[in-house]
C-alpha cells in the first residue's frame, strides 16, 4: 500500500531528522484497542497547546519592556509538552530559548522565537501528515 | 479479612498542561489505575475536601467526595500558583491527607528540588517524560501506605497515645488491608471524641 510506505518514510524521516526522538515510540506504545486514537488525541493537544504558547511568546516580546520571568514560564510549558509527546528539535530549541530568557536578551529569544515558530509548524505539518495517512491505513491494519 | 481486588486504586494526577495530563491519565490508566486528573494544586484540594488554609467544617465538603478513595496523589512539581510542593505541604498538614502517598513529577532534574520533596514526605520523584516503567513504582506505595494508615486507626481506637511511625504494625494488621480508604466526614481537619469510628464495614 502505498500510504503505509509513506508513513514509513515519513516516520523515518523524522527520526532521522531529530524531529523526533523515541518518547514518540512510547506513546505509540500506549495506544491500544482500548484507546485506539490515543497517539492522535495528544499531538492534536500538543499542537494547540504549541500553538498558544507561541502567540503568547510572541505577544510578550513585542511589548517595550519584556517580562523575561513570563516568557521563560511559557518556554518551560512547550518545552516540557515537547519532552512528553517526543517533539525533540522543539524542545532543544526551547532549551536554548530558556538561556536567553535568563540572561535577559531580547534579540536572543526574538532569533529563538524564529526557529521555535519555524521547527514547530514544520512538525505541525508532518503530524497531520502523518495523521491523515494513519487514517486512510486505518481500514486495512487496524491496530 | 477478604483482599478487595475487585475495586483498582485511584489516583489522581494534578498538571497544569493538558497534553501531559492525558499522557498521564493513559500511562496510569494502563497499568489498571482508576484516574482523576485536574490542573491544579487547588483543585486538588478541593477535590480531596480541603478548602484553602482554613479547616473548612466537613460540612462544606460535597456529598458525592466524602466517599471517594484517593490512594495516590501524582503531581507535577512546577505549576502556577500553588507548586507540586506547596500541595504536598498542605497533604501533609492534613490528619486526614497524610497518609496517602504522594509522587512528585519534574522535567527538571535538580538534586537539591528532589531532596526537598524527599524530605517534605513524597514517597518518590519522577522524571518527565514519565514513562510506563515508572508505574510500577506505584503500587508498593500505595500498599505500604494502607497497612499504615491501618495501624493509625487500630492505635487512635485502642487509646489517646499518639503512634507516628508504623515500624511493628500489630498482629490484626499482619494481613494485607483490605478496604480502600474512604474519607468520611468525620475524619476531616477536626479532633474527634473517642466515637465508634468503624470504617471497615
Amino acid at each position: 500500500m502505498a500510504a503505509a510506505n509513506q508513513l514509513t518514510a515519513l516516520l523515518n524521516n523524522m527520526y532521522a531528522t531529530g524531529l523526533l526522538d523515541e518518547q514518540f515510540q512510547q506513546l505509540q506504545m500506549l495506544q491500544d484497542a482500548s484507546s485506539p486514537d490515543f497517539v492522535s488525541e495528544v499531538i492534536t493537544l500538543f499542537c494547540e497547546d504549541g500553538d498558544r504558547i507561541i502567540s503568547e511568546l510572541a505577544k510578550l516580546l513585542e511589548k517595550p519592556s519584556v517580562d523575561f520571568d513570563r516568557v521563560d514560564a511559557y518556554v518551560h510549558q512547550l518545552k516540557g509538552s515537547s519532552a512528553s509527546v517526543g517533539a525533540q528539535k522543539v524542545k532543544n530549541t526551547c532549551i536554548q530559548f530558556r538561556e536567553f530568557c535568563q540572561s535577559r536578551s531580547r534579540d536572543g529569544c526574538l532569533k529563538t522565537l524564529d526557529s521555535v515558530r519555524t521547527e514547530f509548524y514544520d512538525l505541525r505539518g508532518k503530524f497531520q501528515t502523518m495523521l491523515q495517512l494513519q487514517r486512510q491505513l486505518h481500514g486495512f491494519y487496524p491496530k | 479479612m477478604a483482599v478487595a481486588t475487585e475495586t483498582p486504586f485511584h489516583v489522581l494526577a494534578v498538571d497544569d498542561s493538558l497534553p501531559d495530563r492525558k499522557l498521564i491519565e493513559r500511562l496510569l490508566k494502563t497499568s489498571s489505575f482508576q484516574v482523576t486528573t485536574v490542573d491544579s494544586g487547588s483543585k486538588a484540594l478541593e477535590f480531596l475536601g480541603i478548602h484553602g488554609e482554613d479547616s473548612s467544617p466537613p460540612v462544606s465538603v460535597h456529598a458525592d467526595q466524602l466517599e471517594v478513595a484517593v490512594n495516590l496523589i501524582i503531581t507535577d512539581y512546577c505549576m502556577p500558583g500553588m507548586t507540586g510542593y506547596d500541595l504536598l505541604k498542605k497533604i501533609k498538614e492534613s490528619t486526614s491527607l497524610r497518609d496517602i502517598p504522594v509522587v512528585i513529577m519534574s522535567s527538571e532534574n535538580i538534586p537539591s528540588r528532589i531532596n526537598r520533596c524527599l524530605e517534605e514526605g513524597a514517597d518518590e520523584f519522577f522524571l518527565k517524560p514519565v514513562r510506563l516503567s515508572d508505574m510500577s513504582k506505584l503500587k508498593p506505595h500505595i500498599l505500604k501506605s494502607r497497612c499504615k494508615e491501618h495501624y493509625h486507626q487500630e492505635q487512635h481506637q485502642q487509646s489517646d497515645s499518639n503512634s507516628n511511625e508504623c515500624s511493628n504494625p500489630t498482629n490484626s494488621n499482619s494481613n494485607e488491608c483490605s478496604n480502600s480508604r474512604k474519607r468520611k466526614a468525620e475524619d476531616n481537619e477536626e479532633v474527634l471524641p473517642q466515637t465508634n469510628r468503624s470504617r471497615h464495614s
